[in-house]
């Protein structure tokens, strides 16, 4: 039943000018930074962790033996480098007639299959389908294991626990601020002097192994960001490993086996940001793309080369030839060193695809705006920003001169605008028939951009005006958007909708289902959509390669639920601005200004598809993020864009024995607007370990809070808010009361947790308490959908900070340990934790949540400091309702600034700023993210602890 | 008599179409075949299949074969919670090309296509039975 894919790939037998107009030498390699990433300001990789640069000298005869990959054991190297160096060059006639007889046959299959497969199903082959390198089991008996699924078979929470007010039975006031001693704790026998004893002798341990008992720890929080840990391997390898931020994994020494993973309690998963805009990229241009021929995985640093003709692949463990052309490292101009090639050096490599990896020829970039003009959507005046902003940046849309762009409106209508070369003014078209939608004149709707700059500007000028008359207040968005489809399905592209409220009209029409006073109860509150009208567009959409981005400005509900999934399912990205309106809210319009910039101006990759391998044994379980999942391992993702993280669950399918290390691949095929086909790939290499105190020694505290996060959307949407809740909950004390019977060998009284998860219980509670799992009737049920959409989007590092904000004081600044970036002295000031606590009077502090910031000024701040920040003689004359600093010549204003636009810089997104005070009416969304302290309706952290203590030692 | 001949050979149906399901499913897992066309096929048969059999069980009602209905309740029970606890869709069937990927959905899937095998093998054996046993007994 097995039909080898692998036939069906066809390898070039001679090196033949690629299709893309690529007219370099097939032999010849580039290495650049990738030309499709402007020199962005707001690169956010440090200088100092790029890849190794590949032109560095090197050395021309052979290293002796790389170290075996994992942590350095005594025995043999299995995985490690020939010693023997292979001086004379081998026999090449000979294999390469070998090669050609054999390439020969594939060519033939893949003409033979090629015909009669689907456009959808051979993308498959293109990226390289390969057949599952693990036969698959009987199905009866497969699986039964694997679904860990947030907190499927935890024990549900005593009634205690959900509706805290203060005075619930059974449970102790607890004190709403921490006690000063020990003293007064809950364990009386554990005095002060056993602690010390016991650090004492803990200090002498590797800080990793170092335990903590976290009721006593009163501060966790570390001053400086949290590092990603270092995987236990050895450092030659780990100097080659992937990027934390590109590729992440949970557990950063994976488990043995499947039981091992369940034994620890926590979930086993990647977290990946594959098109992250890097500074430093190498690109390969070469004729061959050298991957292993049955798993089909690209060749990465952490294969082994058995001698110098032969490598083995580290996914499959298969045993490949090394292609002639391969042979000869053009870095270095030296024959007969394959392993010192930059495919082989560096983790995150960019290859530039021949034609075999099209289905067509690149298609031209085509950008489509699709406006909602209804009476309600001009009066916010969304219009106009929009228009500006795309006048603005209409030259810096990337794409090439064959872009092409067009614009739709509607309301109970929809109306084309003809941009054909010749005319005067743009020509309106407008179709009310929205049963049966048609496209008048297909060929002049979407123009070439640089041919038709002038009327198309004339347009962008004039289309804020078009409609303010208008009293039309239906909204057809459904058609629109079949219209908008129908339009671009030839060429594929990217949609821009712009929504202000719910469509009412046509297909799609939706209705209100946002009960203000059933807020509070997480039981019925709708997170399903409530038609498929959107996801099955949105799979259209897929199949054509057509990415739908969601901009969503409404002041009432709009059922994002329902609408989100065109986005989702075709790969594209939600915007959502809450009560926009340009003039009672303008620190919005200015959010959407620059968002708009970024949005417009950012790297963007078309008829995208990433797979994601890894190594036999490992099976994927399930993706989180915006895409349609073709197959166990393939993504579609028609757009793919900087901005968009994705989250993998994975499972231990056969168990990983007489593995040191697995690896796991992830290879992103795109076009880039250039129009050029390339494949961007990440490999990186993780040990195997067959202790429980291992896999609790490695874990990544962050990265198991963002895929947990993913997961309870997950299962926030199919069972309820409430169950996701306490899946979370669960999480902690099943990882902890795991952790307390099977590593702790003396059992202390406390809770006790490993080091890597002693931020654990703080960043679940922080989750609690983010708007998308929160309980309470403060937040808009299109608010928590858009907060759930991000975290199933957004790359883990600002979902952490959405999570668990960053709190500093800014009245005390200094330029001790300050960060130098370009003439910029930037302070360095460290993280508080989020307790009012830390708060005083006299101090100014700023809260950065990622997508918004608030500074807080204290009563009695010094009259000094409010003065030479925000120019105003006293607290009490400081505006209200103030978002911006004004820039004045101090050095405490200039460090502030700096620090402030430096935080800004390092994000797509742009937060605002709001600066409070005491009485300001924004202070209790301030306070709500105060994590560390009680609300209404949450425990406070040192609440949960006790919580999770109780149900830890039961 | 007759209604067990007929069930007998609807059964026999039945058999062959878990089969399928379950070979779909299959083909899911190991990459041949696209989502959305597999659930466009697998879709239009389910509804199809729950009305027969839920025919026959009011054909057993109106039979009193009560022994045969009790067998089949379960069935049915499970038929109707199956199919009221389906994702939102505006057309028939069970499948949502967007969730079958998950490794569990997958899993549950096939899981319920064996179980179901394993069911009709069963009814087919004991409608032959029935079937002979009328015959002989008259």
């Amino acid at each position: 039943m097995v039909v080898p894919r692998m036939f069906l790939r066809a390898v070039p037998t001679q090196p033949s000018a690629s299709s893309s107009g690529n007219t370099n030498p097939p032999t010849s390699y580039q290495y650049a930074a990738s030309p499709g990433v402007p020199p962005l300001p707001n690169s956010y990789m440090k200088p100092g962790s790029a890849p190794p640069p590949v032109s560095q000298p090197l050395p021309s005869t052979y290293p002796p033996a790389r170290p075996p990959l994992g942590s350095p054991p005594s025995g043999g190297p299995p995985l490690g480098r020939p010693t023997a160096a292979i001086t004379s060059p081998p026999n090449s006639s000979v294999s390469q007639a070998l090669l050609n007889s054999a390439t020969n046959q594939e060519g033939d299959a893949t003409s033979a299959t090629g015909d009669g497969s689907l456009v959808q199903n051979s993308y498959d082959a293109i990226e390289g389908g390969g057949f599952m390198a693990s036969t698959h089991p009987s199905p009866a008996s497969q699986n039964l294991k694997m679904g860990r699924s947030v907190g499927y078979s935890y024990p549900s929470l005593p009634p205690g626990y959900q509706n805290t007010s203060p005075g619930v039975p059974g449970m102790q006031p607890p004190p709403m601020q921490y006690p000063d001693g020990p003293q007064s704790f809950h364990q009386p026998a554990l005095g002060t002097n056993h602690l010390a004893a016991s650090m004492g002798s803990l200090s002498l341990q590797p800080e990793g192994v170092r335990l903590v008992n976290l009721l006593q720890e009163r501060n966790i929080l570390p001053t400086t960001p949290l590092q990603a840990p270092i995987p236990n391997l050895h450092e030659d390898i780990q100097k080659l490993n992937c990027n934390p931020e590109l590729f992440r994994c949970t557990l950063t020494n994976i488990p043995q086996t499947q039981a091992l993973l369940n034994k620890a309690k926590l979930p086993l998963g990647l977290l990946l940001h594959p098109f992250k805009d890097l500074s430093q990229l190498p690109v390969v241009t070469s004729s061959t793309i050298v991957r292993c021929r049955s798993c089909r995985t690209y060749i990465n640093p952490f294969v082994s080369f058995l001698d110098q003709r032969r490598w083995k692949c580290n996914l499959c463990y298969r045993v490949n030839d090394v292609p002639e052309e391969f042979m000869y490292n053009p870095v270095t101009r030296v024959y007969g060193e394959p392993h010192k090639r930059p495919e082989v050096q560096n983790a995150t490599i960019e290859f530039m695809a021949p034609s075999e990896y099209m289905l067509r020829p690149p298609q031209p970039p085509v950008y489509l705006f699709v406006f909602d003009v209804s009476h309600n959507a001009i009066e916010t005046g969304y219009l106009d920003t929009v228009c500006k902003s795309l006048l603005d940046n209409l030259d810096l849309l990337p794409g090439n001169t064959r872009t092409k762009i067009g614009f739709i409106t509607f309301d109970s209508t929809i109306h084309f605008y003809s941009l054909q070369e010749g005319l005067s003014q743009p020509q309106m078209l407008i179709v009310s028939d929205i049963e049966d939608v048609f496209i008048p004149m297909p060929e002049n709707l979407l123009v070439n951009l640089n041919e038709n700059k002038e009327l198309i500007q004339d347009l962008l000028r004039t289309l804020p005006q078009m409609f303010t008359k208008s009293l039309e207040t239906q909204s057809a968005l459904g058609p629109a958007l079949q219209a908008a489809f129908k339009l671009m399905s030839p060429t594929g592209g990217r949609i821009s909708v712009f929504q202000t409220q719910l469509p009412s009209v046509g297909v799609g029409a939706l209705k209100s289902r946002e009960e203000p006073n059933q807020r509070a109860s997480a039981k019925d509150i709708h997170l399903t959509p409530s038609t498929d009208f959107y996801k099955k567009l949105a799979l259209d959409c897929s199949g054509q390669q057509v990415a739908v981005d969601l901009f969503l400005l409404s002041g009432q509900y709009s059922d994002l639920a329902s609408l989100g999934c065109i986005s989702r399912y075709s790969a594209g990205s939600i915007y959502y601005y809450q009560s926009y309106h340009h003039k009672h809210n303008p620190v919005q319009v200015e959010k959407l200004q620059k968002e708009l910039k970024r949005y417009l101006t950012r790297k963007i990759g078309f008829e995208a598809v990433m797979r994601i391998r890894c190594t036999k044994g490992l099976s994927i379980h399930t993706f989180h993020g915006n895409f349609f999942v073709r197959s166990t391992d393939l993504l579609s993702l028609p757009n793919v864009n900087p901005d968009a993280g994705y989250a993998v669950q994975m499972s231990v399918e056969e168990s990983l024995t007489d593995m040191q290390v697995v690896s796991f691949q992830s290879a992103l095929l795109y076009t880039s607007s250039k129009g050029e086909r390339r494949i961007r790939v990440h490999t990186m290499c993780l040990p195997v370990v067959t202790t429980l105190s291992d896999v609790y020694l490695g874990a990544d505290v962050q990265a198991i809070t963002g895929l947990l996060a993913n997961m309870a959307v997950d299962r926030s949407v199919s069972a309820s808010l409430s169950d996701a809740r306490d899946a979370l909950v669960n999480a902690v004390i099943d990882s902890l009361s795991a952790y307390r019977a099977s590593v702790l060998s003396v059992q202390q009284p406390g809770l006790m947790a490993p080091f890597s998860l002693r931020l654990f219980p703080l960043y679940v509670l922080a989750l609690l308490k983010q708007k998308a799992f929160q309980t309470g009737t403060t937040t808009r049920l299109d608010e928590r959908i858009f907060t759930m959409c991000q975290v199933k989007n957004q790359p883990l590092i600002y979902l952490m900070l959405m999570t668990h904000p960053s709190l500093y004081r800014i009245d005390n600044l200094t330029d001790e340990g300050a960060l130098n970036i370009s003439d910029r002295t930037i302070p360095q000031p460290p993280i508080l934790q989020l307790s009012v606590e830390k708060l005083s009077r006299d101090g100014a502090y700023l809260m950065d949540a990622g997508s918004v910031m608030f500074m807080w000024i204290g009563k009695n701040c010094g009259q000094n400091f409010i003065n030479q920040v925000f120019g105003v003689p006293n607290y009490a004359s400081i505006p209200q309702n103030m978002t911006h600093l004004p820039e004045l010549d101090t050095a405490e204003s200039t460090r502030i600034i700096a620090f402030i636009s430096w935080l800004r810089e390092q994000r797509p997104f742009f937060p605002i700023l709001y600066i409070i005070r005491d009485e300001s009416p924004l202070k209790p969304s301030f306070l709500q993210n105060m994590i560390e302290d009680r609300t209404e309706s949450a425990l406070s952290y040192y609440e949960f602890l006790l919580h999770i203590q109780q149900q830890v030692n039961k | 008599m007759h209604i067990y001949m007929h069930t007998r050979m609807h059964v026999y149906t039945f058999t062959h179409a878990s089969m399928c399901k379950i070979i779909a499913f299959d083909e899911l897992k190991t990459d041949y075949k696209n989502p959305i066309d597999q659930c466009n096929t697998l879709n239009p048969l389910v509804l199809p299949e729950y009305l027969i059999h839920a025919f026959f069980c009011v054909m057993f009602l109106c039979a009193a074969e009560w022994l045969t209905l009790g067998l089949n309740m379960p069935l049915l029970a499970y038929h109707i919670w199956r199919y009221m606890s389906r994702p939102v869709m505006s057309g028939p069937g069970l499948y949502d090309p967007t969730t079958i990927m998950n490794a569990d959905i997958l899993a549950y899937c096939q899981k319920e296509g064996w179980c179901k095998l394993a069911f009709y093998l069963l009814s087919f054996f004991y409608y032959l039975y029935g079937m002979i046993y009328v015959l002989v007994s008259s």
